[in-house]
């Protein structure tokens, strides 16, 4: 069964991230750098991304001719996704434990950085035949 | 292996001699990990070189010798690594003449083989990847296609499940009479598995994806020639073809589900039918009925039934009572509640459905609240019904299932609304 690891930020989390030591850095990408591997060697890995910073991001609605209508002002509450990692488990708990594990990358100043991390069922067109 | 090749007409060859030559490399070297990688390369350079070159006149010889060859290979790249390391000399192996290896050939190797990919020591998902490639002859990139990985998480997969075989120095042998029992059913589970992940996966545009449920009822019937005189594996060939006989019809046009009793029956593939049928009549002569021949004959009146309304429900319900008896689980008392339902009612099958309310394994299960959804229907109880398939939608994970519970729900709810606006 796949799941999608999703950790999310606010504007000030990037921000702050932003203002890392150098040391806290190299952490935590060594950090990530493991995990991934981590995921690869035990054969539960099938994609992830790291997506570009909120600054970036814009909502795009259609207009009335169908033509794109842009806005990147979103309040400070909004949570913006950072990255995410989708994975082939056997059972919802592995998917929780490799959850924490992510939530458990280094932070700044020594510290567990603790980020959420939101955890979805893929849907599948597998359907079990019930017996 | 690739869209563009037109089929290639020594595949199905190819795949089933793979696990023979695996089978006999193994048996040789006694080294069952290296083996595999050393007999998939042989079946990868075979896809190269077959098609330009054209078929050896010995197929099976000729697997043989690359096997041996690239088992060679890696065994001196092991030793020469070993000896960087340590400084010790390891034995190199002797490759006879491959007639030699060849004669040594047991149709009982493909069973071992079997036995080994479905160890109790392997995960599930290690077990079906390793006994698609071992047994099943499939590519490595073949079985993550299919299953929708990346290939070289499929790789990862395949060589951890081979690592956790050595590290619990799983013998290469038949298991014991006392083993026996068990094992065979860890294997019947593997199979049913591979089965039931390729019959939900014919489902939409996956037209590219290799035909899991095709690949099950090959290796089911290869189990089949090897254990002749076993009846669960038969019935689970039967229970296979009589409900992979229905795939036509299981999908509409738009790649909607199409549920039972609204199937275009004449859809229906009638040969495999009585395949089925005659393997299921040939098992159960021979006493002993087990789990797979219950489901087997359950699917079997299903698919004897021309029209929806002829099928036989009192003697679903007769089958589903032994199967409560023989093997209670959660699934079973939930079919069972609609077999109630189609004899006694729906009032009576929904009062069945009261007791998996505090099982924990159902009471999340999208199932429990799609079968209430459809007694409520039944009983004419439809806003009980909408509530229900709106719940099963919201906990299903599967994308088809869930457009055609919420379609059911918005079904109902037009219908309940036509009344209401009906001129009184």
């Amino acid at each position: 069964m796949k799941y999608i690891l999703m950790m999310n930020g606010k504007r000030s989390d990037f921000e702050g991230y932003a203002r890392w030591s150098k040391e806290d850095l190299q952490t935590n990408v060594a950090f990530m750098r493991e995990f991934s591997k981590e995921l690869k060697d035990s054969g539960v890995f099938v994609a992830s991304e790291g997506l570009g910073w909120p600054n970036e991001a814009r909502l795009v609605r259609a207009g009335s001719k169908g033509e794109p209508i842009t806005d990147g002002v979103f309040p400070e509450s909004k949570e913006f996704l950072a990255g995410y990692w989708i994975i082939d488990v056997e059972s919802s708990q592995q998917a929780y434990a490799i959850a924490a594990r992510l939530s458990g990358a280094p932070g700044a100043g020594g510290t567990t950085g603790n980020m959420p991390v939101e955890v979805r069922r893929v849907l599948s067109s597998h359907c079990d035949l019930g017996l | 292996m690739s869209g563009q090749t037109p089929e290639i007409p020594f595949e199905p060859l190819l795949r089933e001699l793979a696990p023979q030559v695996l089978g006999v490399v193994a048996r040789r070297f006694r080294n069952f990990p290296l083996a595999e990688d050393a007999v998939q390369e042989a079946m990868l350079a075979a896809f190269r070189q077959w098609p330009r070159e054209g078929m050896p006149q010995n197929p099976r010889g000729w697997l043989i010798q690359v096997a041996a060859r690239r088992f060679t290979d890696m065994v001196r790249s092991e030793m020469a690594r070993r000896e960087r390391e340590t400084a010790l000399a390891v034995e190199e192996p002797i490759i006879e003449p491959v007639e030699d290896i060849e004669a040594e050939m047991d149709p009982e190797d493909t069973l071992i083989l079997l036995f080994m990919c479905c160890h109790p020591v392997l995960s599930r998902s290690s077990a079906i990847a390793l006994t698609l490639r071992a047994v099943g002859g499939l590519t490595t990139a073949e079985i993550a296609n299919a299953f929708l990985v990346p290939e070289a998480t499929m790789a990862q997969r395949i060589s951890r499940a081979k690592q956790s075989i050595r590290a619990s120095a799983v013998p290469f042998r038949a298991p014991t009479p006392q083993e026996r029992g068990e094992r065979q059913a860890t294997v019947l589970h593997v199979l049913y598995l591979i089965f039931s992940e390729g019959y939900a996966s014919s489902i939409g545009a996956r037209l590219q994806r290799l035909d899991l449920a095709q690949e099950a009822i090959r290796l089911t019937r290869s189990a089949r020639a090897l254990l002749p005189h076993d009846a669960e594996v038969a019935g689970l060939l039967a229970l296979m073809l009589l409900t992979d006989a229905r795939k036509a019809a299981r999908t509409g046009p738009h790649e909607e589900l199409i549920p039972l009793d609204k199937q275009n029956r004449t859809l229906w593939d009638r040969a495999q039918i009585s395949e089925g049928t005659e393997l299921l009549t040939l098992a159960l002569s021979r006493g002993a009925v087990g789990f797979y021949q219950l489901q087997a004959a359950i699917a079997a009146v299903h698919d004897e039934a021309a029209r929806a309304e002829d099928t036989d429900w009192p003697q679903i319900l007769a089958l589903y009572e032994l199967l409560l008896h023989m093997s209670p689980s959660p699934m079973v008392t939930l079919n069972h509640a609609i077999a109630v339902a189609m004899v006694h009612g729906p009032m009576r099958g929904l009062e069945r459905l009261r007791a998996l309310d505090n099982n924990e394994s159902l009471s999340g299960h999208y199932r429990l609240d799609a079968v209430r959804a459809h007694l409520f229907e039944m009983l004419g109880d439809f806003n009980k019904a909408v509530q229900h398939y709106r719940i099963a939608a919201s906990r299903t994970t599967n994308l088809p299932e869930q457009n055609y519970l919420m379609t059911q729900a918005a079904r109902l709810e037009d219908a309940r609304n036509e009344t209401r606006n009906e001129p009184v």
